[in-house]
């Protein structure tokens, strides 16, 4: 006996220090859990989600995953030009069913950005591969600070588009990794004449406005290659190969579909959340502990760890939270209720029996996990179809928090429920009877 | 006992709203949204001039993007057009930001492809966990193939399933006819948290009879069929009731208190638990007794 009341009130501790973290990681900004916030999604937040779809009929099939990587780095990398406050950039295969054969696709989600124009400019921009000579005005300045692109680096005209391939090569002297370069036949030509005429200076490469490199030019070169040699480990130099295989934007994209919610309205649909979940909250409470009393009691506490259990994965894992992933949650308080009616309507069955209140517990918890169990793993199959199949994240977060709704309402029921029914230990009695029982009339 | 005796009316019952429903839906058609017809959505609020909807809608005529606007709120307009370019999108603020304290609250704009893939895959979906269900009780009830074989048991339960599924299209086939609503992803959703609570009610019933077909069997009482289903439903039909009204609680406040985006959401989970409920109850356990009943007059 003293193990389960020990059991229960260890329960009842770490469940008030659990929820005093959710409630301070929001509300209260100086404590440690505020390290611990909720991720929200764009539907409550304000922001744009963009879905590209990305042309890799022009590559073939082994690069494919190569160029969708590197189209992934080029966007983010103009993403981050932004100033965006944790953007994703995520390639996504369109899987089962999407449309004919393997369709690849990039989805952007820009958290707070709401000038949808802006961001569809700048990533759909086509990007740039230059090749430019430091100009004099840039060796002489003591500050490279504020100098414009221009007066710093003048520009060859040789680009991106004279570039036949690049591949990783190893320095035979320095065994360092490099990249190695090959210009097309006018490249070569350009080329030639570029390293010709500035021999010692500085040749940097820009991708997309960035210097990736600044070499020195050592000799003409006639054979349209190159070496870059510079600090690259063999993870960079594969990375720069990548960059500039692909030219800029190794993959052409085409707008599939935005969205874009205002603050605002994000504001006011959180809000909107989470009020109906506490009154959803009360009302299922009130049901409960007046139909089934003092079980009803052990019940609301066991869903009241229900939710801070839910909302303290919430927060480890990460889950983006949307306005279906609220209606999920509420949705799972209602149905996290099934598992305690389970128990409690066995327990009274076998009170009827005659058996005394301790033994119809257990025979009532026996009894009913293989209900409970089967009629739950329906919806996990549920949550699993919908999470593989979702056409939008708005339906995968639904799923997922559907689905962690549902594990954790069988484990607070088999452990919660339990262990604090059986702590109360109440002396077989005409009173325990009475609140044991339930219903108005009894 | 009495829900086994009297199981005709509620095949009636039960037939007339399928009957209804799939007229509705015939007749009516489902009215797609543009997760599944691709188009744009645009919600936009005035806070000064609120310019009427007549004049919104003029001076979206010349841009042909076959834009229709609908009030929303009190000072704001949802407009709907085809799928659009984002440079069209622009142009279409242009013309809209010419009055005063105007702002964009949402937009969405979904391409054709994407439209077409969603609707796919979301009747992909309902296919598989309907098969997933089957399977998966087929697989649970292996054990009880006296009276009534355990596939049945599966067979019996999407056909209550379907009828499950079949209510809510119904209604929001109505409502699609008579006041606009538009089924989106989150419906299709919605039909497959019903196809998975349903199956809960109904395995609770299966289960008790399965576990009084063995105590039964055990105690040799020689109660028949009929009679045990019965007892199972009576038995568990508190439970049923309860646990159904949880739930629908929740979605009651979620209706009412949970804002614009979740309402029809919310809506169709009401209807859809509701015939859920029912249909595990008044449906799929009598239709047990009357399978095995129709075995035995079939080996006489």
């Amino acid at each position: 006996m003293t193990k389960t009341r020990m059991g229960a009130i260890l329960l009842l501790i770490a469940g008030a220090f659990l929820g005093y973290g959710i409630y301070a990681s929001s509300n209260v900004p100086s404590s440690y859990f505020s390290k611990f916030p909720f991720q929200l999604g764009l539907d409550l937040n304000g922001g744009t989600h963009l879905t590209y779809k990305a042309d890799v009929s022009k590559i073939a099939g082994g690069d494919v995953n190569s160029a969708m990587q590197s189209l992934r780095d080029v966007i983010e990398r103009r993403v981050n030009l932004f100033g965006v406050t944790e953007p994703t950039v995520q390639v996504e295969t369109g899987g089962a069913l999407g449309s004919e054969g393997a369709d690849y696709r990039l989805a952007v989600e820009l958290p707070g950005v709401t000038d949808v124009k802006q961001a569809v400019e700048l990533i759909g921009k086509t990007p740039s591969l230059e090749f430019r000579i430091a100009t004099e005005a840039y060796k002489n300045a003591t500050s490279t600070e504020n100098m414009k692109l221009e007066d710093a680096f003048a520009s060859t005209g040789l680009d991106g588009k004279y570039l036949q391939k690049a591949v990783v090569e190893l320095d035979p002297t320095t065994r360092q990794p490099t990249v190695g370069i090959t210009f097309n036949t006018e490249g070569k030509a350009l080329f030639a004449k570029i390293t010709k005429e500035n021999i010692g200076q500085v040749l940097a490469i820009f991708l997309d406005g960035q210097p990736i490199t600044t070499p020195v030019i050592r000799s003409e070169i006639t054979d349209g290659k190159a070496q870059i040699s510079g600090n690259f480990d063999t993870k960079s130099a594969q990375q720069l190969v990548r960059d500039l295989n692909y030219g800029a934007l190794p993959v052409p994209i085409e707008l599939l579909s935005t969205q874009s919610v205002g603050p605002t309205l994000g504001a006011k649909v959180l809000k909107a959340g989470i009020f109906s979940g506490m009154i959803a909250f009360i009302v299922i409470a009130t049901f409960l502990i007046i139909w089934y009393r003092l079980p009803g009691v052990v019940a609301v506490v066991a869903l009241a760890l229900y939710t801070i259990l839910n909302l303290v994965i919430f927060k480890l894992l990460h889950v983006t939270l949307t306005a279906a992933g609220i209606a999920a949650f509420i949705l799972s308080i209602g149905m996290a209720v099934d598992a305690n009616i389970l128990i409690f309507e066995r327990t009274k069955e076998e009170l009827k029996r005659g058996k005394n209140l301790d033994s119809a517990i257990r025979e009532g918890f026996h009894r009913a996990w293989t209900s409970i169990r089967d009629s739950n793993s329906s919806s996990i199959i549920t949550a699993l179809v919908l999470y593989y199949f979702a056409s939008s994240s708005v339906v995968k977060g639904f799923a997922l928090i559907f689905g962690i709704g549902v594990l954790t309402s069988m484990f607070t029921a088999i452990t919660a429920t339990r262990t604090l029914l059986l702590a109360l230990n109440m002396k077989d009695g005409k009173i325990s009877r009475f609140l044991f029982s339930s219903g108005i009339l009894k | 006992m009495h829900i086994v005796k009297y199981r005709k009316i509620f095949y009636i019952i039960s037939a007339i709203l399928m009957v209804g429903s799939i007229g509705a839906i015939t007749f009516w058609g489902l009215n797609p949204g543009i997760d599944f017809k691709g188009g744009a959505a645009l919600e936009i609020e005035y806070t000064k001039n609120i310019p009427t909807q007549d004049v919104v809608q003029a001076s979206l005529t010349p841009l042909n993007f076959d834009a229709s606007v609908r009030p929303i709120g009190n000072n704001g307009y949802l407009i709907k057009t085809k799928s659009i370019t984002d440079s069209e999108r622009q142009a279409m603020e242009d013309v809209l930001s010419k009055e005063d304290g105007f702002s964009v609250k949402q937009f969405s704009s979904i391409g054709p492809i994407l439209g077409a893939e969603a609707m796919r895959k979301s009747l992909v979906s309902i296919f598989i966990v309907l098969i997933c269900i089957v399977l998966f009780i087929t697989f649970a009830f292996r054990h009880v193939s006296e009276p009534v074989a355990s596939w049945k048991y599966g067979l019996i339960t999407v056909f209550a399933l379907s009828h499950d599924v079949l209510v809510p299209a119904g209604v929001f086939a109505f409502l699609g006819h008579f006041q606009g609503v538009e089924i989106d992803t989150l419906f299709v959703t919605a039909l497959l948290v019903v196809l998975g609570f349903s199956v809960h009610d109904t395995i609770v019933v299966f289960d008790r009879v399965r576990e009084n077909l063995r105590i039964s069997k055990d105690e040799r009482d020689k109660k028949d069929f009929e009679q045990i289903v019965g007892e199972s439903i009576n038995q568990t039909f508190v439970r049923s009731i309860n646990t159904s009204l949880t739930t629908l609680l929740a979605l009651v406040v979620l209706f009412i208190f949970g804002g614009e985006a979740t309402r029809m959401f919310s809506l169709a989970l009401l209807i859809g638990i509701t015939v859920g409920t029912y249909s595990s109850v008044f449906l799929g356990s009598p239709l047990l007794v009357t399978v095995q009943k129709y075995q035995d007059r079939k080996s006489k």
